[in-house]
């Protein structure tokens, strides 16, 4: 029998609205079930900075930044299973629709030509992340286990999925509880 | 130039070309020839015109490669773009026209005058590297051929008006065998043919054992017999001349020198089908053999050989008539050639029905390979036993291989089917070789652990195609090559191919780029089998060959692409933040990643 | 007695001429499909309704049915083939399902929920594809086509317009309308067109009936696509 130790889960949102982190916490009561099994690592729940060792690692929202590459790759590098949680982190979802357009024309618009701009000028301080020419699923920047889409994925249809993934069983959300939208 | 062409001109081609929506594709290739481009208000006069829709007009036009909607020059200057012309040097030699006309591949020069391109192969393998300059072929160049075609273009030299010499074509045959060392005279073949009557000539045909040279290996006496018994009266010869598979040029070869034996070839099919209207489809490439090929057409309209009552035959009334393309391979798919025949865009069509009960335009339709039609010349002169004689139990006769790449002596080679690769290798004067392609792109990439084997049908069938790579050369490189060829010459139809075609050109160029990573080769794999197994015509499903192949027999050269163990991003995540770099002007540490830092995870 | 073939492994019986999905409906069998619809001549390529028949892949849309064929359909290879192809389609285009209003009502995205379609897979092509927002009553988003050309066909053997057409060739083939200017509003298209009322995505769109019923209350929100496509009303299904 194998032994029965909690599972390590980290959380984070990258390019996302914390909209899949809600409905996380739509399971409702289902949350203490999950937290005998489990312990949080790095998640907004904990305020833990940094993904230590992990068994799975959830992340919600696409790339579109530099710091989101980094935390993407910590989270890749300590989870054994990680997924893409919601539309945004499945196709780059809202923030991808920049991606036809051309992202000095973006930083121009917002920062440099717009009415009413006391200092016109594209921000340069090293504390904030550089800007990806194009935003991507996270499939496209790390190698990526699992998938559970939605925008964001019903708290019954997360909790599917958890309870398959802690439970050793190969994560399947269908029929109803599997939606795009 | 204005965008407005004159009405005088419209009316002018619509009068020579015809009037009607099956004559589109004629009708655009001929203002296309006059003209630097298409523009939109042509596409619209000639929709009204024609009385069809504009937007299929306009879609018709935006599906081959030589018609412009946009402006593309007076000069449209297109390097053949095989890996035998890349492995000729055509690369630099394009770079050195750019640079000297100042422009950038693909866009036009600033004063209008001249673009320099990139197109699929142009049937000159064999005297590489090529380039098309409006609808003429030059081949042989080098250095000082580039150079003295910059100054003609610079000093808006007419076409016609450039030195003949540079518009020369060879032949190049090396090996001539019944086909090719047999000279016949005009009508010969014919008169044996008619005086057996049509159903001896169709008997002499099915003891030939001819199957088609285009590649499918059909036998032509079933194809010819299921066109005559089909229902209509109004029957089709169609002589497919769209020689677009990479490697191939010996219909270039016989439409030069041998065009009676194929036009000969298309009257002894109609004689066996009853057929009397005949068409050659003629890719755009070779357009410049064209005034040539309707000399000889005139010629024998003229010996009684075209036209009504062929031979004194009451009712053997037969013409051809020369149809151009305007460089889609796909419309070497029969069904696809007979779509663009009709004027359309080159999609192929859902078989059943065949081509030979619904053919052009409805029609029962026999569509034979250039080479095909030749052959039947001979079986007509010396009868089908003695044409079955020769080659093996299931190829008869004799197979014109066209032989490119790393060899002494490039050309075209005549062999009874049954030869073996070693032979066709050691008499080309190839050494050190690590690889034969045979029948091209779509075909198989041959190891030398197989050179014993031999061309036929019931071995290593070809088209025709034979391109030999010595170890010089990265078959890496030769498989990129031909991927990107099928990505740009999907017409699009299907979602497998369309999507997959360019997928696996995404993956190859990933390798390709240095990102390669284990997981992408079982990705390729899996395109490689979707390609194959859910593709609507051969163009997809032959599309993954010569991956499939080089992976299968070359897997070191993929191997040594892979950088990383796992997964590895497809693009360039620093480069993907340049240009946030550039808009706020940093390039401290944290504007870039260390591409060392867990990159290979 | 009737010709029949079997459609794994259960007989289905068919007229002469009928192709195998034609039959398959008829007994109320479904293959997946999008460019196929009952009332245009089968086109087939999408080719999501690809079928095996000794050992071959062939759409069923268009082959017609044989007696004594073993057809395999709802097997794990065929439908991890069709999600595939899914997957190729999604990628292609830009299919952001949360901002469409078509979402709920689409039948690539109710195919990819019947096909377990997790992942888009492969990566984002994510092309520029114009918006045309001129006619009065109708939006055209390109972003999302499939280039099942139902559009095409309806306008041109149904409504006599040919109002749309493809043009280029390969990933760069795309619509076009029938409009030097390519504008929608300067054709004669109508909202009553059946090209109107035919698209199985969300390229061709009523304004102002966007939301009028909410997400998660719509067609495939209701029921999956292996059932609604089985109703005798799903002909001009929207």
């Amino acid at each position: 029998m194998i032994e029965q130790r909690k599972l390590r889960v980290a959380t984070v949102s990258l390019a996302g609205c914390f909209g899949c982190h809600m409905s996380l916490l739509d399971i409702d009561e289902h949350l203490f079930e999950l937290l005998d099994r489990i312990d949080f690592d790095r998640s907004p729940l904990t305020d833990i900075k940094h993904c230590g060792p992990c068994d799975i690692g959830l992340v919600e929202g696409g790339v579109c930044n530099a710091e989101n590459v980094h935390v993407l790759r910590e989270f890749r590098a300590n989870c054994r299973t990680l997924v893409a949680l919601g539309a945004c982190a499945v196709n780059g979802g809202l923030p991808a629709q920049r991606n036809h357009l051309d992202l000095g024309a973006c930083l121009d618009e917002v920062y440099r030509s717009r009415p009413g701009l006391a200092c016109a000028a594209v921000p340069n301080d090293p504390e904030l992340p550089l800007l990806l020419d194009k935003v991507h699923p996270i499939h496209e920047v790390v190698r990526v286990d699992y998938f559970l889409p939605g925008c964001p994925p019903s708290g019954e249809a997360i909790w599917k999925f958890l309870a398959d993934l802690v439970n050793g069983r190969t994560p399947r959300v269908t029929g109803p509880l599997l939606h795009f939208d | 130039m204005s965008a407005e062409v004159p009405q005088a001109l419209i009316d002018e081609v619509l009068r020579t070309a015809g009037s009607t929506p099956d004559r589109l594709l004629q009708i655009l290739v001929t203002l296309q020839a006059q003209l630097d481009f298409l523009p939109p208000t042509l596409i619209s006069r000639l929709a009204e015109q024609l009385g069809m829709p504009r937007s299929r007009v306009e879609g018709v036009a935006g599906f081959y490669s030589f018609l412009h909607l946009a402006p593309a020059g007076r000069y449209r200057v297109r390097f053949s773009d095989n890996i035998i012309d890349r492995m000729l040097g055509s690369e630099a030699l394009m770079a050195t026209m750019c640079a000297n006309l100042q422009l950038r591949p693909g866009v036009p020069s600033a004063d209008g005058r001249v673009t320099v391109s990139t197109t699929s192969c142009t049937g000159m393998g064999d005297q590489g590297p090529a380039v098309l300059v409006n609808d003429r072929a030059i081949g042989r160049l080098n250095h000082q051929r580039v150079m003295e075609i910059c100054d003609l273009i610079r000093h808006d030299a007419p076409l016609s008006a450039w030195p003949e010499e540079l518009f020369h074509v060879d032949d190049n045959i090396r090996r001539a065998d019944a086909l090719l060392s047999s000279p016949m005279v005009a009508g010969s073949a014919l008169a044996k043919a008619v005086a057996l009557g049509r159903d001896g000539w169709l008997a002499q045909m099915q003891a030939s054992k001819l199957r088609g040279r285009g590649g499918a290996g059909f036998t032509t006496a079933v194809k010819w017999l299921a066109c005559r018994d089909a229902a209509g009266a109004d029957k089709v010869v169609v002589c497919n001349a769209d020689e677009g598979e990479p490697g191939t040029f010996k219909d270039r070869v016989l439409l030069n020198r041998h065009a009676d034996l194929v036009f000969e070839g298309m009257t002894l099919a109609a004689w066996a089908t009853g057929a009397r209207d005949g068409l050659l489809y003629l890719r755009g490439e070779y357009a410049w053999l064209r005034p040539q090929l309707e000399a000889t057409l005139a010629a024998r309209r003229a010996a009684g050989l075209l036209g009504s009552g062929i031979l004194g035959q009451t009712g053997f009334d037969f013409d051809i008539a020369i149809h151009l393309g305007a460089g889609a391979y796909v419309c070497g798919e029969e069904s696809a050639l007979l779509e663009s025949l009709e004027g359309k865009r080159g999609t192929p069509r859902i078989r059943p029905p065949f081509p030979v009960t619904h053919g052009y335009l409805g029609r029962p339709t026999v569509v034979n390979n250039v080479e095909t039609l030749a052959k039947t010349c001979l079986i007509a002169r010396d009868g089908g036993a003695a044409f079955a004689a020769t080659g093996t139990a299931q190829s008869a006769g004799t197979k014109l291989l066209s032989i490119s790449g790393d060899c002494a002596r490039p050309g075209v080679y005549e062999y009874p089917f049954g030869v073996s690769i070693q032979q066709v290798l050691d008499d080309c004067g190839a050494a050190d070789v690590l690889a034969v392609q045979v029948g091209g792109a779509s075909g198989v990439t041959v190891a030398p652990y197989e050179f014993q084997r031999r061309i036929a049908f019931e071995d290593v069938p070809s088209a025709g195609a034979f391109m030999v790579f010595d170890s010089s050369r990265d078959i890496f490189e030769v498989a990129r090559n031909f991927v990107h060829f099928f990505a740009h010459e999907s017409c699009g139809f299907c979602t497998p191919c369309r999507v997959g075609t360019a997928l696996l050109k995404g993956y190859m160029d990933k390798l390709a780029e240095g990102y390669g990573a284990l997981q992408d080769l079982a990705d390729i794999d899996w395109l490689d089998r979707l390609l194959k197994n859910a593709s609507h015509c051969g163009l997809g499903s032959s599309a993954p060959n010569p991956v499939v192949d080089t992976l299968l027999k070359f897997r070191p050269a993929y191997e040594r692409r892979i950088q990383h163990a796992d997964f590895q991003p497809a693009f360039d995540l620093d480069g993907a933040l340049a240009r946030a770099r550039q808009m706020t002007g940093r390039d401290d540490a944290g504007a870039h990643f260390d591409t060392g830092m867990g990159a290979t995870r | 007695m009737s010709a029949t073939f079997l459609l794994d492994g259960q007989p289905v019986s068919f007229e002469p001429g009928q192709t195998i999905l034609e039959a398959a409906r008829a007994a109320g069998r479904y293959i997946p499909h999008l460019c196929w619809h009952p009332d245009f001549p089968p086109h087939g390529s999408c080719k999501l309704c690809i079928v095996k028949v000794a050992g071959r892949h062939v759409s069923s849309c268009a082959m017609p049915a044989k007696e004594g064929w073993e057809v395999e359909s709802d097997t794990p290879e065929m439908n991890g083939e069709r999600r595939a192809l899914l997957q190729m389609l999604f990628v292609e285009g830009n299919h952001f399902c949360p901002s469409c209003e078509k979402s709920g009502n689409c039948q690539l995205q109710a195919l990819a929920y019947d096909l377990e379609m997790m992942t888009p897979r492969f990566n984002h092509f994510f092309p520029d594809r114009p918006v045309d927002a001129s006619h009065p009553d109708v939006l055209l988003d390109f972003n999302r086509c499939i280039y099942c050309e139902l559009c095409v066909r309806a306008s041109r053997d149904k409504d006599g317009k040919g109002i749309f057409a493809l043009t280029n060739r390969g990933i760069h083939k795309h619509l076009v309308v029938n409009a030097e200017s390519g504008r929608l509003a300067d054709t004669d298209f109508s909202a009553d067109d059946m090209a109107a009322n035919i698209c199985p995505v969300g390229v061709i769109l009523h304004k102002r009936v966007g939301f009028a019923v909410p997400i998660g209350q719509r067609t495939y929100d209701e029921a999956p696509i292996h059932l609604v496509a089985m109703r005798p009303e799903a002909a001009g299904d929207d």
